[in-house]
């Protein structure tokens, strides 16, 4: 076993999340205990309203959890200051950028705010990270090209370009693959892969493209109404774990193909 | 990077200096221009000219230019703060402050009668009355802000402070003799001159330590480009950055009210034009030539509203509407695009 010799880049123990306010406490899900090892790219699947977002939000520290600790790099997740956590773990949103009229390079470039000085002017160790990140994503051609003349399947790279130059052990995004066609669904999950291996960044995404997570991903996170279940893809399949992912009326798990059909 | 824009700011830095000196040139009374230099360098001959230039069009012009750059500034920084293309330098309610601290002064001396008639209406209580409206309906959003979490919701409080000021001013109004009334709507319509030289050291003053804390938020309104939650993972403070950014679109907007008067339409328009010839969203590159635009265009504004050679000023007021608005309208038109 290798993963044995690996860095722990994100653990929680027995976290539970959800909503807390004065009345009650709304429990999403509970018992969660994850390992992330670095160099892994990690996907996280479940039903719509099953809590990844919820999840993904507590892991990133936008909300408290209810219980249960959560570490990153071996250290308390609230232990963090907002510039420590900056340069430990980026993001990727589904929300829509505010302002397209920046070029490529700028909007990428945004990524080394927290180590740019008072007024953000970029050092030549900043450009060359920039400059590495776009080659990364095979973004040199469109370099110089404003935003909003950019594919969706192209602004998503550019989003993944700007979390690496953050050049942060950790890269988290939230359904990155939203919005895309097929064949860019299957790019932008490869290049992740591509990315985790290359860089040796630890790389959690979530996703309702289950079949290409199987595939593709080293370990996965799946959400079920019975709990948190984190394994390999091979395993989770023998477990026979995606079976219970969705009402069984409509759809069915195909385990030699790794895939579900629709019922006849 | 650089270097792409360097032409653009020499060409606006000169053409700044042009539209000063056809500003100060220009007027009721007509100076030769070798009259106006020696004028402003002190060594005219003409007492009256020396006297015209340097204590009425001097102050004025650069009235004029502090007025068009920080309205602009102002604008430019709750376009991006708010993330809202349609706010202005006004949306937090801080000439509405403004408005109402005016309109007790004038109009309220009729209501209360007595103690409040016998106060000179001078131009310093109407100043003090402006700045320190504008004031409190600062200290008001920004102690709401402070417990509101969603920036939108700050946009829609201060429209809100906005309305309870006009439907005061209203009930103001209703109850003033019809010159008090004249004397607040002259002060609704703007005005650069009538401003000695003291009251423009106090007035740049104010103005500095606005554009200083502008000057200190240029990364973090870089950074509020991607949103509040991208903003928040890159380790921006946000709560802190927020204040700065109020704080510093009061002071620029509140002085600048205080001592000319709501000024209309500069404030978001100047933001706009400026994102359609320079093309960027950058704000180390849109500050500079927001300022140096706004004062362009608020001193061409002037030169227009005083009708050279007669004796007549329309207000500034509607000359930077009638003159702005078709500007704007033109440049989206043009483009096809509104860059935002």
């Amino acid at each position: 076993m290798t993963e044995q010799t690996q860095h722990i880049i994100l653990e929680t123990h027995d976290l539970s999340i959800g909503y807390q306010s004065k009345k009650a406490t709304a429990v999403i899900a509970s018992d969660i205990n994850i390992e992330l090892y670095q160099g892994e790219l990690i996907g996280l699947v479940g039903a719509n309203g099953i809590g990844k977002s919820t999840l993904l939000r507590t892991l990133t520290s936008i909300q408290p959890a209810l219980s249960g600790t959560i570490s990153l790099s071996k250290k308390p997740l609230n232990d963090y200051t907002s510039i420590e956590l900056a340069k430990t773990m980026s993001l990727v949103l589904t929300e829509q950028l505010m302002s397209k009229n920046l070029s490529v390079f700028e909007l990428i470039a945004l990524g080394r705010q927290p180590y740019t000085n008072w007024v953000g002017n970029l050092s030549d160790l900043d450009i060359t990270i920039v400059n590495q990140s776009i080659a990364q994503t095979h973004l040199s051609d469109l370099k110089h090209r404003k935003c909003f003349e950019l594919s969706d399947g192209q602004l998503q790279k550019v989003m993944i370009a700007r979390a690496l130059a953050q050049d942060t052990n950790l890269i988290i995004l939230d359904e990155p693959t939203t919005h895309l066609d097929m064949y860019h669904k299957a790019y932008i999950l490869k290049l992740l892969q591509k990315l985790a291996k290359d860089t040796n960044k630890t790389i959690l995404f979530s996703s309702h493209e289950i079949d290409l997570a199987i595939q593709l991903c080293d370990t996965m996170i799946v959400m079920t109404n019975d709990g948190v279940i984190y394994d390999s893809p091979c395993n989770l399949i023998e477990r026979g774990v995606f079976e219970t992912l969705f009402p069984d009326d409509l759809i069915g798990f195909d385990e030699k193909t790794g895939s579900f059909r629709v019922k006849k | 990077m650089k270097t792409k824009y360097t032409y653009s700011f020499i060409g606006l830095s000169i053409a700044l200096l042009l539209c000063f000196f056809v500003n100060i040139s220009l007027g009721s009374v007509s100076i030769p221009i070798k009259d106006v230099f020696n004028s402003i360098l002190g060594t005219s001959d003409n007492e009256n000219w020396q006297y015209i230039i340097q204590d009425y069009r001097l102050p004025k012009a650069l009235t004029a230019i502090l007025v068009g750059s920080g309205l602009g500034i102002s604008g430019l920084l709750m376009q991006t703060f708010f993330r809202n293309p349609l706010a202005g330098p006004f949306v937090l309610g801080i000439s509405s402050g403004a408005s109402l601290g005016v309109a007790l002064v004038i109009l309220g001396s009729g209501l209360f009668g007595g103690a409040f008639a016998t106060v000179l209406i001078s131009k310093w209580s109407i100043v003090i009355a402006a700045i320190s409206g504008s004031f409190l309906v600062l200290l008001a959003v920004l102690i709401v802000s402070a417990r509101v979490r969603d920036t939108m919701a700050i946009l829609i409080i201060g429209l809100m402070f906005g309305s309870i000021t006009a439907a005061v001013v209203s009930v103001l109004s209703y109850f003033s003799s019809a010159e008090q009334l004249q004397q607040y709507i002259f002060w609704g319509f703007g005005s650069l001159g009538n401003l000695s030289w003291n009251e423009l050291f106090v007035f740049f003053g104010i103005y500095l330590l606005g554009m200083l804390l502008t000057i200190f938020s240029i990364k973090a309104l870089n950074t509020f480009l991607l949103g509040e939650n991208y903003a928040k993972s890159l380790g921006l403070n946000i709560k802190q950055s927020r204040l700065v950014i109020i704080l510093a679109t009061s002071l620029l907007a509140g002085t600048i009210t205080a001592f000319a008067g709501p000024i209309a339409f500069i404030g978001l328009a100047i933001p706009h034009m400026t994102r359609q010839l320079f093309h960027t969203s950058n704000h180390k590159i849109l500050l500079p030539a927001v300022f140096l635009f706004g004062a362009i265009v608020m001193l061409i504004c002037d030169s227009i509203s005083q009708l050279p050679t007669s004796d007549y000023t329309l207000p500034i007021n509607a000359i930077t509407s009638l003159i702005g608005a078709p500007v704007v309208v033109w440049l989206l038109v043009r483009k096809r695009k509104m860059i935002f």
